[in-house]
């Protein structure tokens, strides 16, 4: 297969597993494009691309804005906060308005789920989705995976534990969308009061103790506790979640197994892993942003050859 | 459709240590050339061009590279095809150095325009030479000429070069296909 079966990333949902190893491939190529002395390719010098942020970012936003330059492309860069959204402009509005300024593919970061599969719907123009709401990451997911593929050769038949806040996390579900899509068993791990009662029904399994997950699992992805998305309290203490599902050096230490650690940051240092697991070699981290814009690279490339011109 | 063979395994064979003996008559020791394969099948040409220089004229420590274009080619979102990349493998700076493109058939030009592009991301060449197995004339888009032509041939449009490489399909032959 040489081309996405869909015309926008929307989601890990709508994709399939041939549409992922597809961007993986192309995600190779753009990985040794980007260690050249010069990181840069033309393709994409005749396509505009506006990135729209609804929602703070730091990493995704560079990360994708990267990526975009790195193909040539034009960028034009939007946030919520110092836009016409305030004086309360709709998302329509205010998309088309962009749009008419001659723009063919859009990345959008939302605070509320489904706003990339509704604007998709309204707009022409090819739409990534870099985040709605608690809905879907599909690029973190995408990265994650393929972070995992180059550090243990293969997604198919891991064992991987998603750690910590379930419940509010984009990451989570996207990653439990490709894991699935690609042979891997998933389970996640956290306060019960942070997993989805329907967690069951994607077909994953619950492990309350993090160290029998941590003993199951060959990589686990601890999530960041996304405070800002929480109206009631979880959990009692962030000293009491650190104790339950924290993961230091200990603990890994305690395992008849070296597990690789992965995290989408950002780390809150000394909650969810302490500074000496972050900074460990098991830790692929760092790999894991090195990787983003080369996966964003891939998405974008791979969308933008389905533009027609 | 039929096809008649351009050139045969012998003839492949003469030229190719024709090709061998010009190379070395203008870089001797090879000591500042890289030589780059176009992929995908001017790797094959390139492979074996290294291994000739190597095994048959004793010329040591051949840098040899090979560059994928797709990303540089000027027909992206025009073809009915989408573009599918392959591997570039360049394990070294070109700065400075003379480079040799190799392909194996310079048709209108565009990939070795776009491979003039593409080499540029590894540095700055002192010089680039182009080598072809086939040449086809008259059918150039671009004001780009070979400095090593292994066969010219005068091929229409609708016709096509199809060369075979022993590694692959078993035998080294070149055909003109017409559609």
């Amino acid at each position: 297969m040489s081309e996405l079966s869909v015309n926008h990333l929307l989601g890990i949902k709508y994709i399939k597993e041939a549409d992922i190893q597809l961007i993986f491939e192309t995600a190779d190529h753009f990985k040794e494009v980007i260690n050249r002395p010069i990181k840069k390719v033309p393709s994409l010098r005749d396509i505009t691309i506006a990135n729209l942020f609804f929602e703070n970012s730091t990493r995704t936003r560079l990360s994708f804005e990267l990526a975009e330059k790195r193909l040539s492309a034009d960028v034009i860069n939007f946030s919520a906060a110092q836009s016409s959204v305030k004086k309360g402009e709709t998302l329509i509005d205010t998309v088309n308005n962009i749009l008419s300024m001659k723009v063919d593919m859009v990345v959008m970061r939302h605070p509320n789920p489904g706003a990339g599969v509704f604007l998709s719907q309204n707009i022409q123009a090819s739409i990534v989705n870099a985040g709605d709401g608690a809905h879907e990451h599909p690029t973190q997911a995408l990265l994650d995976s393929y972070s995992i593929r180059e550090r243990l050769g293969d997604v198919a038949g891991k064992n991987v534990v998603i750690v910590g806040d379930i419940l509010h996390s984009r990451v989570a579900l996207s990653n439990i969308f490709a894991l699935k899509l690609q042979g891997a068993n998933v389970k996640v791990c956290g306060p019960l009061t942070l997993i989805p009662k329907y967690i069951g029904t994607l077909g994953i399994e619950v492990e309350p103790d993090l160290r029998k997950a941590l003993q199951w699992c060959d990589v686990a992805n601890m999530l960041r506790v996304q405070n800002e998305r929480m109206d009631i309290s979880y959990f009692p203490s962030t000293r009491e979640y650190t104790q339950q599902f924290g993961v230091d050096r200990a603990l890994l230490d305690s395992l008849d197994k070296e597990i690789v650690i992965m995290h989408p940051g950002p780390i809150n240092r000394g909650v969810e892993i302490t500074s000496d697991v972050a900074d460990s070699k098991q830790a692929i981290i760092l790999n894991q942003v090195e990787n983003g814009v080369a996966i964003r690279m891939a998405v974008i490339y791979l969308l933008a050859s389905k533009i027609k011109n | 459709m039929s096809q008649k063979v351009l050139l045969s395994s012998r003839e492949i064979h003469i030229i190719l240590h024709r090709l061998a003996c010009q190379l070395i008559e203008n870089h001797l020791d090879f000591k500042n050339t890289v030589l780059i394969g176009i992929q995908p099948r001017g790797k094959y040409l390139a492979d074996r061009l290294a291994r000739l220089l190597r095994d048959e004229y004793g010329v040591r420590d051949i840098q040899l590279g090979y560059l994928d274009i797709t990303f540089y080619r000027d027909d992206f979102r025009r073809g009915e095809k989408p573009l599918e990349a392959n591997k570039t493998q360049i394990d070294f700076l070109v700065e400075n150095s003379k480079v040799v493109f190799i392909d194996d058939v310079l048709y209108t030009g565009r990939s070795i325009r776009a491979a003039l592009t593409a080499i540029q991301s590894f540095g700055r060449p002192a010089e680039i030479e182009l080598l072809t197995l086939i040449d086809r004339r008259f059918s150039r888009h671009l004001p780009i000429q070979p400095d090593y032509r292994g066969r010219q041939v005068d091929a229409i449009n609708r016709e096509k070069v199809k060369v075979m490489w022993e590694e692959n399909e078993g035998e080294d032959v070149i055909y003109l296909v017409d559609n």
